[in-house]
């Protein structure tokens, strides 16, 4: 019995409808599905001595042990580096100071409006004239910080505005100072909120150490590429590759959303709410699709 | 900042085909969003499944990836279209996973009666979700939407990787002539921030006009 994501239940007439909306739906997929494998065939992308290389652990052990390591190394530490920098800025918006506040938001509004590719290019080719002597995996993980640190200060921003101001309240009428009021309520708090934000987007920043291939960082994109160049397989090197980072991806979206559960669970529904549903999805839609 | 007006026409070029490359690609990605969330909201399962399956692997793939592999490796395929084209192409089957995403949340948000008030007129899916559920689901959604607009600009310097000559590419060969990194990527940043920065606010203005008002 199929409910319909709008309206409600369907009639016998309804139901049969479907029924024959799915056969031909069926029947379309299944033509182009068809098309697709036959033109793969015919072009020879089938063929077993390009998917071979990937039988042999060699090949693997290139793409996993240094492709994603590098893609994982250069994702995790740019991920903590960034969260330590976005509450700084999310604190210094909040700031009661003047200076401090305005620095913060031009520091994020800045940031978040740059092309993150704009960033790794910059980083790379005019630092080094400016005696900042770092490596690739350096110039990467600089540029991926400081535009991350943005987006993740706006999520934080969210989330700290999101408590009840009873929170802050409560902590100074037990005489908390404010770094104690900081550390010790509102932050857990505005991050165990935010989790399901945070998580998406580490995700994102996942995908965009792959603009470290512009640059040349041997990431997963790079050994892909090399493979492909080496065994004259680009295309299978690249429907690999983009396998290996959907389920990266999958799992670490997977993890996010049995903690946002887990969660729910513990704290109630209310845990999760947001100042409103369009506001995460905002978040998550914008921080999600930035690349 | 001499070396950015002594190019300044490419400079202005290259911002002209990031706009049009964002616009031509942001259109394609609506109407493709539109058709995913009609799908993933359909009646009947395979539809749902496919554009479930669509959304997944591709938001789930780097934008790099995705040009790359369509670039240089669907030619194999004998699939094979010009540097823009291609960015179109790819940007917009990308952007168009989200907005399908984006659209979805906004279907769900629109209140259970009106979809219901309609089947109970006698209107079909079809005609329920285009003249019922979706002009109030887009209504709601605009500031994701515009969300997406301003990432699709961001984005689309990611067309680099096949030679596309938008602001970014610009800037990397005019340092690449000149050697003057901080003002050439300085010049683009703000070709950018001009950009991004009227994009939003003209989102925030239309966000308020056609908020529904409960």
């Amino acid at each position: 019995m199929t409910t319909p994501a709008i309206g409600d239940a369907l009639g016998p007439r309804g139901r049969r409808r479907v029924a024959v909306a799915s056969a031909v739906a069926v029947a379309v997929l299944a033509v182009a599905l068809v098309a697709a494998v036959n033109r793969l065939h015919t072009k020879g992308q089938l063929d077993g001595d390009l998917w071979e290389p990937f039988r042999h652990w060699g090949v693997w052990r290139f793409l996993l042990f240094t492709g994603l390591r590098n893609t994982l190394r250069a994702a995790g530490v740019a991920m903590v580096l960034a969260l330590v920098l976005g509450v700084v800025l999310a604190l210094g918006r909040l700031s009661k100071r003047r200076p401090v506040r305005w620095l913060a938001g031009a520091y994020i509004e800045f940031f978040r409006s740059m092309p993150l590719l704009l960033l790794i290019l910059f980083s790379f080719l005019a630092l080094p004239k400016y005696g900042v002597d770092l490596s690739i995996y350096g110039y990467l993980v600089l540029a991926l910080v400081v535009y991350n640190a943005a987006v993740l200060g706006e999520i934080f921003r969210a989330g700290i505005l999101s408590l009840d101001p009873g929170q802050t309240e409560a902590a100074n009428a037990i005489g908390l100072s404010y770094a104690q009021t900081m550390a010790l309520v509102v932050l857990p708090q505005a991050f165990r909120r935010m989790i399901p934000a945070i998580v998406s987007q580490l995700v994102t920043l996942l995908k965009d150490t792959s603009l470290g291939f512009v640059i040349g960082y041997e990431e997963l994109l790079r050994t892909a590429n090399s493979t492909g160049a080496y065994y004259h397989d680009i295309l299978q090197s690249l429907v690999v590759v983009a396998g290996v980072y959907i389920a990266v991806n999958l799992s670490l979206s997977r993890v996010a959303h049995r903690l946002e559960v887990r969660q729910r669970r513990r704290f109630g529904a209310g845990a999760m709410a947001v100042s409103g549903v369009e506001d995460l999805a905002l978040v998550d839609a914008a921080g999600r699709a930035d690349r | 900042m001499g070396v950015v007006t002594d190019h300044l026409g490419l400079f202005a070029e290259g911002a002209r085909t990031t706009a049009v490359l964002t616009a031509l690609s942001f259109a394609l990605a609506l109407v493709l969003g539109t058709v995913l969330a009609s799908c993933r909201v359909s009646p009947v399962p395979p539809l749902r499944a496919a554009a479930t399956a669509y959304v997944e692997v591709v938001r789930n793939t780097p934008l790099t990836v995705l040009f790359v592999l369509f670039f240089f490796g669907f030619p194999k395929l004998g699939i094979q279209y010009p540097r823009f084209a291609s960015a179109v192409i790819v940007l917009s089957a990308y952007t168009g996973a989200f907005v399908g995403e984006v659209l979805r949340s906004g279907i769900n948000a629109v209140a259970a009666g009106q979809a219901e008030a309609a089947r109970a007129l006698g209107l079909t899916f079809g005609q329920n979700l285009r003249l019922v559920v979706l002009p109030q689901a887009y209504r709601t959604v605009v500031a994701p939407l515009g969300g997406l607009l301003v990432a699709l600009i961001k984005n689309s310097s990611i067309a680099l990787v096949i030679s596309v000559a938008e602001l970014t590419f610009i800037a990397d060969q005019v340092n690449r002539d000149t050697a003057r990194p901080i003002p050439v990527f300085v010049g683009a940043a703000i070709g950018y921030l001009a950009m991004a920065i009227p994009t939003g606010l003209a989102v925030g203005a239309l966000e308020r006009r056609v908020a529904i008002r409960r």
